[in-house]
């Protein structure tokens, strides 16, 4: 495959007007000491038949799902993403763009960010939305800068039933951030109210997640309410597919609400990219990461979009920014408002009852013990298998179904629970069949 | 035109879902269930499609037309790499999927792991980091992590950033809880190397310089740079932003530089996607790979495996592995040029410096060298002599059919217009666009108000952002929302930098 535009006719005219005599001289400002004296050794150049089959033979061995039935989730999950996701995200002026600053020229995207705005903010209750993070790990970590710099705190407390690499990105942020985290761990699968009020004295904030990662509900409404007894933002970290079916967090108290949008409207990807968001109420508007999409009007008295509230931005704030985000997760984001557009707010509903209503049924057909019978669950829920449950997935996965994830890979004492996901793709017959295979 | 909520009618809907008979309706807790349904749009499917494609047709990307937004490198973004993404054992590959089981993509990430490290001419590369911001901040933590296994964390407090630099490096600066000090630029447009000797001491952690800079230009004294950080034990940093000027031409690692980000979607073809996704992957030298987010994607005899086991590790600076889907168009972009890859470089620096000899001498031009892949003139003179602004010309090039360069940035130019063609432009259209500059540089004293009112044929005119930045109205607020077109207008657009 060529990316090459130029002739070599071409190429002498533009010397000749430059006035050098080799493309060499373009570059004399490079110190002989520093240039580069042989070829770049990255093989022959490829066709694009080559290109394509060298990805193909590489993607041949991976095992996706659609080659085995499965039930992984565990912070990624594989629900449906309708064909007008990429239809339209495959336009070349969404594809194509950049970040919209200039606006006349930018008015798809920035409406278009400015309508994802307002569905993040109608899921999560909320009044503001960026236009959103880089995934449901790093929103984390910017919440924690907005509560610090809000409270004047530099403790940050979460719940142990957080996914544990939201955890983990909060943590490597916190020496640069000066935050001190502060871990409340869970009873029986979801977090107690009154410990982490305890661990909440003092804080900038309390997140937590809902559902949480073992798929529990939280007692969010109450977790909320012990963070603000304590003068500490209440963060939840929410899944948008619950959003139907779960009460926003900004009815039950919480000050923002982040999460990873992935599960609306972008494949699974290995892992990205996806988006993450980050809403808030009113009052924290002026301390958001990242881009704003704002209602204006023109000259003319014209409704248009732009990029706003900047002055909070790296490239007018410089060191004083609220953050360094620049290049977001933009057209993520838009197939994030596709697919929930494509939902409607039954569908939205539907689907989260449906989530629900399979995994209930998955819970009682495999039979096993639970690993947190008391609770209520979501879309997820972790049982005992009584062996490593390592072992029973290399088991399962010789009959062509994933189990789960194995939750003793981040938690101690679990070494025999299998972290169970069901979505709207997972039939009857697969969880008969999932049925089977732990049955052994 | 109408928003997607105001298409709405209650009733309609585009999805079906599956729903397996005779499974009862789940029970939720009442204080934990849903009150108040979010207010999502009602449209059916065809509704949602018309809506979609008429946002598409107020906006403009390479595919529409030039797009000289300097310091972004927008290059034509190759639709074989759209398909080889969308191959379903890459797109609906689960992250947790047994590393048996997901060889390929671990394969190809190790593969471009090498291929970053021929490139920038360094050891060791994570592809983690979510974009170029998110890089420079690893690499900062990376640099926090290094001193202060080393004992000297407390007394390495301050980077140096110059003058010129994107805004992402001061910012990242303060985020990763170090101080910032300033260097100025020298009448070439290099780093004055004064100025920096007597700012640097045992105090500093180390040096962001992007290079070539903003400006253009590579700085001539990289070596001495260098050895100056050196000397006091700092390390350097290379902001690879600017890559597509160097690759096979000049190595960050050659250059001196310790940590480099490189901008997948700039150099290596990943689409903007009107704002995002990026990739910021990381490249260091040998006594920095300790330090490198986890996993790290290692071989491990024919195959290769996700490695933890990284005691002195910063942790993790996003989910995963990184951005898997853009790991994958770039490889494909790099397979494509092979090692033929220099001639991008050239061609990019080539298409710059023909542009810029065009217009020198009807713009100013601040520093006045050969550039590489990207060129800074000023507007300064127009607006002199006739009052026409740098974003005058730049709504201006939107009736001739460009996208207008990055303007009012880097910030020591005046009026700036930062211009960077790329290497996937024709002459011709190198061409059409100098020319409609030099018309535009002819209108500013003869009809000073073509540029003023400019755009004439987009489907706004000028927008007042003080108006947006006062009212911020920032979602639709359905019957309460306010009708802004009732309040007093001011049209003005800030003199802020607008790209990069």
């Amino acid at each position: 495959m060529t990316y090459v535009s130029l002739t070599d006719a071409d190429r002498e005219q533009m010397l000749e007007t430059i006035g050098v005599s080799s493309v060499d001289e373009l570059f004399r400002d490079i110190p002989a000491g520093v240039r580069f004296d042989r070829a770049l050794d990255l093989g022959d150049p490829l066709s694009e038949q080559e290109i394509v089959k060298r990805l193909e033979e590489l993607a041949a061995q991976n095992t996706p799902a659609g080659e085995e039935i499965s039930f992984l989730g565990a912070g990624v999950y594989d629900h449906y993403v309708p064909a007008i996701v990429d239809a339209i995200l495959q336009r070349g002026e969404f594809l194509t763009a950049y970040t919209p600053y200039q606006p006349e020229l930018s008015q798809g995207v920035l409406q278009a960010l400015f309508e994802y705005q307002t569905v993040i903010c109608e899921l999560t209750g909320m009044d503001v939305s960026n236009a959103s993070g880089y995934d449901g790990t790093t929103v984390a970590a910017d919440a924690c800068y907005i509560a610090k710099h809000v409270t004047g705190q530099a403790k940050v407390v979460l719940a142990e039933t957080l996914n544990p690499q939201v955890r983990q990105v909060v943590k490597t942020y916190a020496p640069g951030f000066g935050l001190e985290v502060v871990d409340v761990p869970h009873r029986d699968g979801v977090t107690d109210p009154d410990e982490l009020r305890a661990a909440a004295e003092g804080a900038a904030c309390v997140i937590f997640q809902q559902p949480n990662f073992f798929g529990c509900l939280e007692p969010a409404p109450d977790l909320a309410a012990a963070a603000n007894d304590a003068g500490a933002l209440a963060v939840a970290h929410v899944d948008p597919i619950s959003l139907g079916v779960l009460e926003a967090p900004g009815a039950y108290g919480c000050a923002l609400a982040i999460g990873e949008g992935q599960g609306a409207g972008n494949p699974v990807s290995f892992g990205g990219p996806h988006y993450g968001f980050i809403a808030a109420r009113e009052e924290f508007t002026r301390r958001m990461p990242g881009r704003i999409v704002g209602e204006t009007t023109d000259v003319a008295g014209e409704r248009g979009y732009v990029l706003t509230l900047q002055t909070r931005e790296q490239h007018i704030r410089r060191e004083k920014a609220t953050s360094n985000i620049t290049t977001n997760q933009t057209l993520l984001a838009l197939g994030g408002l596709i697919t929930l557009c494509w939902l409607g707010p039954q569908g939205l509903r539907e689907l989260g009852e449906t989530c629900m209503a399979v995994a209930e049924h998955a819970k009682e057909r495999i039979g096993l013990p639970l690993a947190f019978p008391e609770q209520t669950t979501f879309k997820e829920f972790a049982i005992r298998v009584g062996r490593p449950a390592q072992e029973v997935i290399r088991e399962a996965r010789k009959r062509g179904i994933h189990p789960g994830y194995p939750l003793g890979r981040d938690f101690e004492g679990m070494d025999d629970v299998l972290l169970v996901a069901l979505t709207e793709r997972r039939t009857i017959d697969d969880i008969a069949g999932l049925a089977e295979v732990l049955a052994g | 035109m109408k928003l997607i909520f105001e298409r709405s009618r209650a009733g309609r809907r585009a999805a079906r879902l599956p729903r397996p008979k005779d499974l009862p309706a789940p029970e939720i807790p009442a204080e934990l269930g849903r009150s108040k349904p979010p207010r999502l749009p009602e449209v059916p499917e065809l509704e949602i499609v018309r809506h979609f494609t008429e946002l598409t047709t107020r906006n403009f990307g390479i595919d529409t037309g030039f797009y000289p937004l300097g310091s972004c490198t927008m290059k034509y973004n190759p639709r074989v790499n759209e398909r080889v993404v969308a191959l379903p054992g890459f797109r609906d590959l689960h992250p947790h999927q047994d590393e048996e089981a997901a060889h390929g993509a671990l394969a190809l990430m190790h593969g471009l792991q090498e291929m970053l490290a021929e490139i920038t001419g360094l050891d060791a590369v994570s592809l983690q980091p979510a974009a170029g911001s998110q890089g420079e901040l690893t690499g900062l933590m990376l640099m926090r992590a290094y001193f202060a296994d080393r004992g000297e964390g407390d007394r390495r407090r301050k980077i140096v950033v110059a003058d010129t630099a994107h805004g992402t490096n001061p910012a990242s600066v303060t985020m990763a809880g170090y101080e910032l000090v300033k260097v100025d630029t020298d009448p070439r447009g290099n780093i004055d190397l004064d100025d920096l000797r007597s700012k640097v001491d045992e105090k500093m952690a180390g040096l962001m310089l992007t290079n070539p800079s903003t400006l253009g230009l590579f700085d001539e004294h990289i070596e001495e740079i260098a050895r100056i950080f050196h000397e006091i034990g700092g390390l350097l940093y290379y902001d690879g932003a600017n890559l597509n000027a160097v690759c096979g031409i000049s190595r960050p690692g050659d250059m001196g530089f310790d940590i480099v980000h490189i901008n997948l979607h700039k150099t290596f073809s990943q689409p903007h996607g009107g704002g995002g996704p990026g990739g910021g992957p990381i490249a260091v030298r040998r006594q920095l790979e300790p330090y490198l987010p986890v996993p790290a994607v290692v071989p491990d005899g024919e195959r290769f495996r996700l490695d933890y086991d990284r005691p002195k590790s910063i942790g993790k600076v996003r989910a995963f592995t990184g951005p898997f889907g853009v790991f994958v168009r770039s490889y494909a972009f790099i397979l494509a040029w092979g090692r033929e890859l220099r001639t991008m470089s050239e061609d990019a620096v080539l298409n710059a410096n023909y542009l810029l000899a065009r217009l020198k001498d009807t713009y100013e031009l601040p520093f006045d060298r050969l550039c590489m892949h990207e060129f800074v003139l000023s507007a300064r003179r127009l607006k002199r002599e006739h009052g026409i602004t740098a974003l005058d010309v730049a709504k201006r090039l939107m009736d001739y059919g460009f996208h207008p360069p990055t303007i009012y940035f880097p910030l020591i130019v005046p009026e700036a217009l930062m211009i960077e063609p790329t290497e996937t432009e024709t002459k011709e259209t190198l061409d059409s666009f100098a020319e409609a500059m030099l018309a535009i540089a002819q209108e500013a004293p003869a009809r000073p108000e073509l540029l003023k009112e400019a755009p004439h044929n987009r489907p706004v005119q000028r927008l007042d952002e003080v108006k947006a930045a006062k009212r911020a109205v920032v979602r639709y607020r359905f019957d309460d929302h306010p009708d802004l077109a009732a309040e007093p207008s001011t049209p003005a657009a800030a003199e802020a930098p607008k790209g990069v």
